[in-house]
């Protein structure tokens, strides 16, 4: 079976302006929800509790919401998540109360109010480690992207690096925008989705242009819009069917994983979708428009001989 | 061209094989077990105590599957969880207080597996529940409490040498001395300068008040709250083994942080008022007046002589010890074992900051031949440690416990009475706890979501590119299995995320093999014969899926140096996945391949879609 039997190469270059702009739109919607909304950061960031009980029979959010307001603790949430017996309760943190003393009241008071409760996850996080966890989650994205970039240049040339490091950051952005939006929570788990996926859409950026390489020593005559446009046709094919089989493998996480991978995959799935997006219509004319040509990659592949060896 | 020298196809097959040895044991899954460790350093893990652990089910006519000893103890595997639960209260009650005797459970794999070193991955506390807590140690406690303890050892130190001072008291962490005149601050400054070197002092002339303020030095700082840390998590090991825990983690995070890890406590309530518990030493004289048969004996009832206390020592001998305190555990600033050096006999040699020794010296004095007890109290709960002979009287600070049995319970009593308290405060700053049912439903999510992916790939896969999609959906499952393989072998920690990330990384390890094929593909499409094609396929793929490959490894190493939790299982698991999958599809699809086509004189097609 071959889904893409494209005899001539589509061209994809003259659409740049299109492509971009609609990025730009994109990418400028996705800024404005994050000044605006903001993200809606788990416990893990911002500090506090949260709660995962279960009840044998539906369980009586009236009741757990007394219960916990009798502990004097008026900002908590309690919401029912998955089915009508999992109930989830956040508490926010309380300056004079340790966060192992809070959890273990809240405890005692549903235990007061409906023995049968029971405990499936507890998570509290003093807001210090929640302002660690947040820093190190924003040096890690930033170290990420220096790495790649830096590899990328190295290997590649610094247009490419840069092209496809502005690609990469698009995909995060709408990520963040899209949890912005509908307020998903922004946990730990989900930053573990948003760093995979900036690795992972780097890897099409460098599918295309390791093409776009190959393709200026093989094809001599042709200009550099044209050596694009044969570059994203001849890949489009495995970019299009490695997403798709990716993109099987989180829908799987998706409907399995139950509640701490759902966010997780649904922001594998923003990721992966933009990611193909991105990496063909976005890296590709940001090289172009910063001037890739044929003489500075050429440079930089007669610098590593050994990329130029499965030449025949 | 498209063979492998014989040597590659036996890398590939040593691999493989490797690769199923060391995933077995997450086959066998667990059963209930008993874990039996040594709570004191006296007593030893042996053969012999294999021998009594087997003695003892034997006797108590309790089945067991297997019973075996290893570095963290004599483990031994019931069938079901009553008899598990039923043995550990049997061997407590049987072994007594010098071993811990914990609930686990482990691997049903044979014991040969286990012989080679191959065990089943190593589950986070998220998948089989238990209790995590982050402890944030005060260290400015800790040297608030050091500058405490200055306090009295100037004042001692400066009436000894005859210094005239107006006062000493504690400043932050700066001790301050006033002096009436320059001259005395001066005599001062030289004493205690040459008496603690681990300070830094200063003179202030403020008119009448003539200051010398003395501050630890960095290294004297950094000393003191190295020596915090460690003691602290002494004192927590001792705690933990009280909590019954089988593979407890308690580890040093950071400069002024500690991890406790509990798998499988449930009971968090009770972990943290064991952990969170504060133990304090008491010196205190015996009654001797009091200790003859007949009042012991009516004491040992109830019946207590007034302003007395009974306890039963360690080696079983009753005592009655005075209820007056003479000298608190936090006058003791280090305690280590040695030898006496007359007759060889094992001692405890315990430091007394000043003040300390001054009461000491006093109490010593006015009781020589008479014994003094030394009382661990922990929960309300006090211990008699030992209730050696005064032989003289003491002074200076340096005292000799003697009437150790052996360097063994030396080390024993020395590191109760460092590790009996905690150095300084500590506050738990991260608790994330996971009930077991939690646990087992997050493994069952992890597999079912690998599971049903898995197998959307490989139909697609194999309809996409008939033969050639099979071969990379068998690449795909020697991933799955060398990545098991290395997991279990490495016992890196399993997370959920960690499961997420296998998921994740074979859904994206297809890419290397898509790469391949697409490749092939286009060979053939620009004409060449197909036994060309799959050799250009391979060769020119190969840098592609390097490039990507170690850009996505950038992204993992980055996670994993700085993303904490859940993040960094995910990294781990992700990083040796890209590692593996290198492998599985470039090296393991190649052989495939070139077993199926290598060796034909001619095709005329490839089973490639």
């Amino acid at each position: 079976m071959e889904i893409f039997k494209i005899k001539k190469d589509i061209p994809f270059m003259s659409y740049g302006r299109l492509t971009t702009a609609i990025s730009l739109i994109t990418f400028l919607l996705s800024v404005f929800f994050l000044a605006h909304r903001g993200l809606n950061l788990g416990v893990d960031f911002t500090g506090g509790t949260m709660m995962e009980v279960s009840y044998p029979q539906a369980a009586d959010i009236g009741k757990i919401r007394e219960a916990v307001d009798s502990v004097g603790l008026k900002d908590a949430t309690v919401q029912n998540f998955g089915t009508s017996r999992d109930v989830l309760i956040r508490l926010p943190l309380k300056p004079e109360l340790s966060i192992s003393a809070l959890s273990e009241q809240v405890l005692t008071a549903l235990q007061k109010a409906d023995p049968n409760v029971k405990m499936n996850r507890v998570e509290s996080v003093g807001a210090q480690v929640g302002q660690e966890l947040y820093e190190n989650g924003a040096l890690a994205l930033l170290l990420v992207s220096i790495g790649i970039m830096a590899y990328l240049a190295l290997r590649f040339e610094w247009r490419f690096a840069v092209a496809a490091v502005i690609a990469n950051m698009h995909d995060v952005v709408i990520i963040l925008g899209f949890f912005a939006f509908f307020q998903w929570e922004f946990n730990l788990t989900v930053l573990a989705a948003v760093l995979a996926v900036l690795g992972y859409s780097v890897n099409e950026s460098v599918v295309v242009f390791d093409r776009v390489r190959e393709n200026f020593r093989k094809m001599r005559k042709a200009g550099v819009q044209e050596v694009i446009n044969n570059a994203i046709t001849r890949t489009m094919s495995r970019t299009v069917i490695t997403h798709f089989s990716t993109q099987l493998m989180v829908l799987s996480m998706l409907f399995f994983g139950g509640e701490v991978l759902h966010n997780f995959s649904l922001a594998l799935t923003i990721g992966i979708l933009f990611g193909i997006y991105s990496s063909v219509l976005v890296a590709s004319p940001i090289a172009m428009y910063l001037g890739v040509s044929r003489e500075n990659l050429m440079t930089g592949a007669e610098k590593k001989p050994a990329a130029a060896d499965a030449q025949p | 061209m498209n063979r492998y020298p014989l040597w590659k196809y036996l890398l590939v097959l040593i691999t493989l094989v490797l690769g199923v040895v060391y995933s077995l044991p997450n086959l066998f899954g667990e059963s209930p077990a008993v874990q039996v460790s040594t709570a004191k350093s006296s007593a030893k893990l042996d053969p012999a105590l294999l021998g009594q652990v087997e003695d003892i089910l034997k006797q108590e006519k309790i089945t067991y599957e297997a019973v075996f000893l290893d570095t963290n103890g004599v483990k031994v595997r019931f069938e079901n969880a009553d008899t598990q639960i039923n043995a550990k209260d049997v061997l407590q009650g049987k072994l007594g207080k010098d071993y811990v005797v914990a609930l686990n459970l482990i691997s049903r794999s044979p014991s040969w597996l286990r012989s080679i070193g191959a065990l089943p991955m190593y589950l986070g506390l998220d998948l089989r529940g238990g209790v995590h807590f982050l402890l944030q140690v005060d260290m400015k406690a800790a040297l608030d409490k050091a500058a405490e303890r200055y306090v009295g050892d100037f004042r001692s130190a400066l009436r000894k040498e005859r210094v005239a001072y107006m006062g000493v008291s504690r400043d932050g962490q700066a001790v301050q001395v006033r002096f009436s005149s320059a001259a005395e601050l001066e005599k001062g400054k030289k004493i205690l300068n040459k008496e603690y070197p681990d300070l830094t002092f200063r003179d202030i002339d403020s008119g009448n008040d003539k200051l010398l303020i003395a501050t630890l030095n960095l290294q004297a700082q950094k000393r003191i709250q190295e020596f915090a840390l460690k003691q602290n998590i002494q004192t927590l090991h001792n705690r933990v083994n009280e909590l019954g825990v089988a593979e407890p983690i308690i580890q040093q995070q950071g400069l002024d942080r500690i991890v406790i890890q509990l798998p499988g406590v449930q009971d968090t309530a009770k972990a943290k008022e064991i952990l969170g518990r504060t133990a304090t030493l008491e010196i205190r004289m015996v009654d001797e007046e009091k200790s003859d048969m007949t009042t012991l004996d009516k004491a040992s009832k109830g019946q207590v002589p007034f302003g007395d206390e009974y306890y039963v020592e360690r080696n079983g001998q009753p005592i009655l010890v005075k209820k007056n305190v003479v000298l608190t555990g936090d006058y003791i600033t280090d305690a280590g074992p040695g030898l006496d050096q007359q007759n060889g006999e094992s001692v405890v040699h315990v430091t007394l900051d000043a003040r300390g020794a001054r009461i000491f010296k006093q109490a010593t004095k006015e009781n020589v031949g008479k014994r003094m007890a030394i009382l661990l109290i922990e929960k309300g709960q006090a211990e008699v440690i030992t209730a050696p002979v005064i032989r003289e009287e003491i002074g200076g600070g340096r005292v000799q416990i003697s009437g150790m049995a052996n360097v063994q319970e030396a080390t024993d009593v020395s590191l109760l009475l460092r590790a009996g308290a905690l150095a300084a405060p500590m506050d738990i700053i991260e608790e994330r706890t996971v009930g077991p049912s939690m646990g087992e439903e997050n493994i069952k999510r992890g597999w079912h979501s690998t599971l049903w992916g898995f197998a959307a790939i490989a139909v697609f896969m194999i309809i996409y590119y008939m033969l050639f999609g099979s071969v990379s959906v068998l690449a795909l499952g020697v991933n799955l299995l060398l990545l098991t393989a290395v997991l279990s072998l490495l016992q890196a920690t399993l997370t959920l995320p960690g499961l997420a990330a296998i998921a994740l990384t074979l859904g994206m390890a297809i890419d290397a093999n898509v790469l391949i094929n697409e490749r092939i593909r286009e060979e053939l499409r620009n004409g060449n014969t197909p036994q060309a094609a799959i050799h250009a396929g391979y060769d020119r793929a190969f840098d592609t899926i390097l490039d990507s490959n170690v850009t996505t490894m950038i992204a993992g190493l980055a996670l994993f140096m700085f993303g904490s939790g859940p993040v960094k299982g995910f990294a781990v698991v992700h990083v040796l996945g890209i590692l593996t999958s290198m492998f599985s599809a470039v090296v393991v699809s190649r052989a495939l391949v070139n077993l199926i086509y290598g060796y034909r004189r001619k095709i005329s097609k490839l089973s490639i879609g």
